[in-house]
């Protein structure tokens, strides 16, 4: 068994707000092993991306970790000061940001932005170095070496990506998170894209943590994943099992509900109602609500807890004996 | 013979491009070319492609947003019970040709005015085609506030846009375009916006309204699994041109054209167990059809009304 890289353990952050505090990430536990890519799925809203800021300690001002712990590979993130954190980043884990691509600076070289990255983290390096690395990167996802000595506005949303990608990779990251890469692009150029990072990860054992709200996306990219509702983690496990036999009525919810262009044309089932608000305090399952599955056995008092029921398969207390 | 809500004949909409302030050279883009389908009444057809493909300006073309700059749209008309062509209509009639065909809009968040309560929003297509009176109109919004699942009334009509969720917007919006009674409404990416689990209701509405209704719809959208789910039949755009119309099934399950083919297989599967193909862009079986039927037809029928286009697309795709 390959040993876990990033391991999370009963993260909560809020953000403060006027109106209340917004509990966006509730007792959220996970962990990546070398070389394993990681889905994390979910609604907007239900805390994806905060989740993916607080390992990078990028969170907003406002946004405070009450308790919990991030390891990277054993060195605790949470309370690291902003010096010891410029180490972190890039090194150690580097994202992917949703809509990445519109982020290039318009008036720089795409070359030039990537050996910033690379001077910043190793200043001992010479810039026909650093060129040869930010070649042979570009090889990896695709693109031609004269991107190199190109404008962003000179390349397609594909190939910005792409070069997105390569900059994410250029301090050999152990962990790379990729939030959303793909959202912004055609069907097609996203299937490129997709390829392209299953090949780097594969190619340089990377973990790679991928969230997504396409749940269709995650079943290709991931060999774990974890289901998140209302800022929990309702249910987690290897991926192929999750979609095999789903336990939360959450994930079963969403599985039913997305179209598929293989297979029967199956009817459809949506979920009646809206995720509830964060700011409210919520006691007991925040699922029972809209949850098809409520029974008069069920006890919506009942506190949300992971339980175990399988290797590695963990699903809420409440989804313990399937329906 | 079914009878057409719609019927669109050689579309085209080009637009004049400068080189620049000082260029006199005039480049000229063709968004959409030479398109041709027709919608029978209860039907619906899909319209994918990537994205800048002409699929939204073919709609504000057939909704005349955008007057188009070629070719033939026929409407039919309740009265003569015939196909009429849009051209020849003077300005009252164009607007009550207005009232039979609406749009539905992809952003619910900017779609409804943010200063206008529901009860504005749904009423004012009744107010500017001046039908009922009054109390008339505000009962037909309450009524197609249940119509569309906004239940009880009384609590959505006196809100703003901004106090409720994007589903419900959406529903707000469907419920402004039907209120109009209209045959034929165009969907630009109704639900691209939309979270999954949200999306398969409003999807789920609209198919009800359609059958209780008997409303046509044109369907926009890059995402092949919803089109799949919503529309009778699909047609594939590429390139300001329709490159493959037929059944949605047989589309699917037997696609011809390349482009086709790579925009099928480039949709991922919900199961980790599936291996998708990897497709690669061969024009042989496209070329084995133009060889047979020859390519003075823009558009061949290979049977079972399954349409490839004969247009030369090497090297595009």
């Amino acid at each position: 068994m390959s040993k876990e890289v990033l391991s999370v353990k009963n993260l909560n952050m809020h953000y403060e707000t006027l109106s209340g505090d917004v509990h966006a990430v509730k007792d959220v536990s996970f962990s990546v092993k070398e070389g394993e890519s990681f889905g994390l799925v979910g609604e907007s809203g239900c805390g994806k991306t905060s989740v993916a800021m607080s390992l990078l300690q990028l969170q907003a001002d406002n946004a405070k970790i009450s308790s919990g712990s991030i390891q990277l590979d054993g060195v605790e993130l949470v309370g690291m000061n902003e010096s010891e954190l410029r180490k972190v980043r890039w090194d150690g884990i580097s994202i992917v940001f949703q809509g990445a691509m519109n982020a290039w600076n318009p008036v720089v070289k795409v070359g030039e932005q990537i050996r910033e990255a690379i001077r910043e983290h190793y200043p001992e390096k010479s810039k026909a170095e650093n060129t040869e690395k930010i070649e042979s990167l570009f090889k990896m996802v695709g693109l031609d070496a004269a991107v190199i000595d190109r404008f962003p506005h000179e390349l397609s949303g594909g190939m910005k990506q792409r070069a997105i990608i390569a900059l994410a990779l250029s301090c050999d990251p152990k962990v790379v998170i990729a939030d959303e890469p793909t959202t912004a692009l055609d069907v097609v150029i996203q299937d490129q894209i997709l390829k392209e990072i299953k090949k780097v990860q594969e190619l340089l054992g990377l973990s790679l943590i991928y969230i997504s709200h396409d749940i269709a996306v995650i079943a290709e990219m991931t060999d774990r994943m974890a289901v998140m509702y209302a800022g929990r983690i309702v249910e987690s496990g290897p991926t192929s099992e999750i979609f095999a036999s789903p336990r939360h009525s959450y994930t079963k919810a969403l599985l039913e509900s997305t179209p598929s262009v293989v297979g029967d044309r199956v009817k459809l089932n949506s979920l009646d109602g809206e995720p509830p608000s964060l700011i409210d305090e919520i006691s007991g399952c925040s699922f029972a609500p809209r949850c098809p599955n409520r029974t008069t056995t069920c006890n919506p008092e009942l506190d949300m807890e992971l339980v175990e029921i399988g290797p590695e398969h963990y699903v809420d207390i409440c989804n313990k004996e399937s329906h | 013979m079914k009878k057409n809500v719609i019927e669109v004949r050689n579309l085209e909409k080009y637009y004049e491009v400068s080189g620049g302030f000082f260029s006199r050279k005039k480049d000229i883009v063709k968004a959409v070319d030479d398109i041709s389908f027709e919608i029978p009444f209860g039907e619906s057809l899909g319209l994918v492609g990537q994205s800048g493909c002409g699929k939204t300006t073919t709609a504000r073309a057939l909704c005349l947003l955008d007057p188009k700059t070629g070719g033939d749209v026929k409407f039919y008309n309740n009265e003569t019970e015939d196909m009429e062509n849009i051209d020849n209509l003077d300005d009252d009639e164009l607007k009550k040709f207005r009232r039979n065909i609406q749009m539905i809009f992809q952003d619910p968040y900017e779609s409804l005015n943010p200063r206008w309560t529901i009860k504005d929003i749904i009423l004012e297509p009744l107010n500017i085609h001046n039908i009922g009176d009054l109390q008339d109109r505000e009962e037909a919004v309450v009524e197609i506030l249940k119509t569309v699942g906004l239940t009880p009334a009384s609590n959505y009509l006196p809100r703003y846009p901004h106090e409720l969720s994007g589903g419900q917007r959406q529903r707000v919006s469907i419920a402004r375009t039907l209120i109009m009674k209209p045959k034929f409404v165009v969907c630009d990416e109704p639900t691209s916006m939309l979270d999954v689990s949200i999306r398969i209701s409003i999807m789920d509405l609209m198919l009800n309204l359609a059958k209780d209704l008997e409303v046509s719809y044109l369907y926009i959208t890059h995402d092949l699994a919803v089109a799949r789910y919503m529309c009778n039949r699909i047609a594939v755009m590429f390139n300001g041109k329709i490159v493959e119309i037929a059944e949605t099934e047989e589309l699917l399950n037997n696609p011809i054209h390349p482009y086709t083919k790579r925009l099928i297989s480039s949709i991922p599967v919900p199961d980790p167990s599936y291996d998708r193909k990897v497709y690669d862009v061969n024009y042989d079986e496209l070329d084995a059809i133009i060889a047979k039927h020859g390519n003075d037809n823009p558009m061949v029928d290979i049977g079972n009304e399954h349409y490839i286009a004969t247009h030369d697309v090497k090297g595009l795709i």
